[in-house]
């Protein structure tokens, strides 16, 4: 896969990040070497292998649909950057993603 | 508002599909113990691992799978039984993790259907593509403060299913009867209560047109924010006429996300599909796969409710039931196990119905009252009916005289009320006897009328001996001994 300006950008735009051409060329050269690194995998025949998800083969970890650990409203609250009483605060977000 | 030319509209054909996202009725949310619960005070309901703290595990929910396994079976699809999860990946304030988890490449539930009312009244059946577990995002306010954005995570992680369904809807009343549809199964089924106002259950419409007889589907529109089965209608007339014009002026519909403004009924671009999000699923590292195991799902099978479908169906084909009392009747599921109440203690299935659509649905209109609330027992209503069928009072009586009493006194055996409020008929042979022999001497003419052939003269005697009994007397005793009185 080859990673170009294109493909940094785009990605920048999905992670919501910004930074100027520079950056932008360590980044493409960063990322390259990355993908060629894990594109070492194709070496190997897995032809008819079944992909492995889990390393772990325990199933059903489950939990009682219990109220166990719900946090106070001032303890949620207390490491956020900027906050009232109530809600936490950021800078005004108009567009609205898609939710669920 | 778009016009469009009936002759015009009748040229294409409609092509939606819906895709309906259900919050679940548990305790704690989907992947933690946090509290799940709507209108509590913001962001009183989190934990860390909904606020996103380093360090946390989701660990499943079991009330998620048991509902999904629920709203499975009711919707006809078949069980997944070995499933993973996934991260759904975006970056927004109101999604502390970056991610939800979900299900993308083994949804729980796949190729289901329901059947329901197309816009002819005939049975058409949709397709359900898959239902998924998700879990919800937190709540983003934008207009409380002119310089932020206000975030409520109370919501962040609240469980989710999500049922998509085929692009088989071909009529605005499709949809909306598929939507109430999934809305009374949800709720009798107790996983969601269904309330869209309040935006427990969500619905986007996938909206696409094309010339009636092709077989291309037309390019596809999404629209969200529809808080309304309304206003779902709304969103779908709108967006089919907004595309039939285009096609009409000689263009092309571009394929994009809309939303619906409820203030004017229109649907406005939210973005384009070079704008198109892209959630780069992957598999959920952090959860152990699922398995559903054939005792699991028997569980579940076991303790189902019954279904609305399947009342409608004993209504009808056992009870003898109309269509119109079973339909009405299975609408809500508070008033269908009403009515089932009653029936425990009467087999006059006919006259139970009568009195729940008539008298108590029209006691709770009057009186916005919900029949969960309503004070008369179905046990009473039950005694009631064999008032009537026992012939102690009429119909008249007991509807318009002994049950209005009833809801003020709703320990009181009916048969009591009308003893105390002197409405018990008078069945008494000798008194019955008595009061038509004056009556038939009062007129002796007349009687003399009836004999020679003129039997419509019984009403005059009938209406005679009511006037004496205090409109009391057993109508059905009196015109029998009426009859034999004037035949002596």
């Amino acid at each position: 896969m080859k990673v170009d300006d294109a493909l940094v950008d785009k990605l920048a735009k999905l992670a919501k990040l910004e930074f100027g051409p520079e950056e932008r060329s360590a980044i493409r050269t960063d990322l390259g070497r990355m993908l060629d690194f894990a594109e070492q995998l194709n070496e190997v025949d897995t032809e008819g292998v079944a992909p492995l998800i889990h390393v772990n083969p325990e199933k059903n970890i489950f939990r009682p649909d219990e109220v166990s650990e719900s946090l106070m409203q001032k303890e949620a609250l207390q490491n956020a950057p900027d906050h009232d009483s109530y809600y936490f605060k950021v800078p005004k977000v108009v567009e609205n993603p898609d939710k669920g | 508002m778009i016009e469009t030319r009936a002759e015009v509209l009748e040229k294409y054909q409609l092509v939606v599909g819906l895709e309906i996202h259900a919050q679940l009725i548990t305790s704690s949310k989907a992947y933690s113990g946090a509290v799940n619960a709507y209108g509590d005070l913001p962001n009183a309901n989190t934990c860390p691992l909904t606020l996103g703290h380093p360090g946390t595990l989701p660990r499943l929910n079991t009330a998620v799978v048991q509902h999904a396994v629920r709203l499975g079976l009711a919707t006809n699809c078949s069980l997944t039984r070995e499933m993973h999860f996934a991260r759904k990946n975006y970056f927004y304030a109101d999604l502390p993790k970056g991610y939800q988890i979900t299900q993308d490449t083994t949804p729980i539930c796949t190729e289901g259907h329901l059947t329901v009312k197309d816009a002819d009244g005939n049975d058409k059946r949709i397709g359900i593509t898959r239902i998924h577990i998700e879990e919800d995002a937190g709540k983003s306010i934008h207009d409380q403060d002119p310089f932020n954005t206000l975030v409520d995570l109370n919501r962040a992680g609240v469980p989710l299913l999500e049922i998509v369904s085929e692009p088989d809807i071909r009529s605005i009343e499709e949809a909306y009867n598929y939507l109430a549809e999934v809305r009374r199964l949800v709720r009798y089924l107790d996983i969601c209560d269904g309330n869209m106002e309040e935006g427990s259950m969500r619905c986007d419409a996938n909206v696409s047109v094309m010339l009636k007889g092709s077989k291309t589907l037309g390019n596809r529109c999404e629209v969200k924010n529809m808080n309304s089965l309304r206003n779902v209608q709304r969103a779908i007339t709108y967006e089919m006429k907004r595309q039939i014009a285009i096609i009409e002026a000689g263009g092309t519909v571009e394929q994009q996300t809309r939303s619906f403004d409820a203030v004017n009924g229109t649907t406005f671009t939210l973005r384009g599909k070079e704008d198109a999000h892209d959630y780069r699923y992957f598999p959920e590292p952090d959860m152990q796969p699922l398995e559903l195991s054939e005792e699991a799902v028997e569980k579940v099978k076991k303790a189902m409710p019954p279904l609305p479908r399947d009342l409608y169906k004993r209504y009808t084909e056992e009870l003898g039931l109309s269509d119109y009392d079973a339909g009405i009747l299975t609408e809500s599921k508070p008033t269908a196990l009403y009515y089932e109440e009653i029936i425990k203690y009467t087999e006059n299935y006919k006259a139970a119905a009568n009195k729940v659509i008539g008298e108590v649905k029209t006691y709770l209109n009057r009186t916005a009252t919900r029949i969960e609330d309503f004070p008369v027992k179905p046990e009473k209503i039950a005694a009631l009916i064999r008032l009537t069928d026992e012939n102690k009072v009429s119909h008249s009586v007991a509807s318009q005289q002994i049950f209005p009493l009833m809801p003020d006194n709703p320990d009181k055996d009916p048969e009591d009320l009308a003893r105390e409020n002197d409405l018990l008929q008078e069945s008494d042979d000798n008194a019955l006897e008595a009061m038509a022999r004056k009556a038939v001497a009062a007129y002796p003419d007349k009687a003399e009328a009836y004999r020679k052939g003129n039997k419509g003269l019984l009403g005059l005697f009938m209406g005679e001996v009511m006037k004496l009994s205090d409109r009391k007397a057993n109508p059905k005793m009196a015109s029998d001994i009426l009859k034999k009185i004037l035949e002596e």
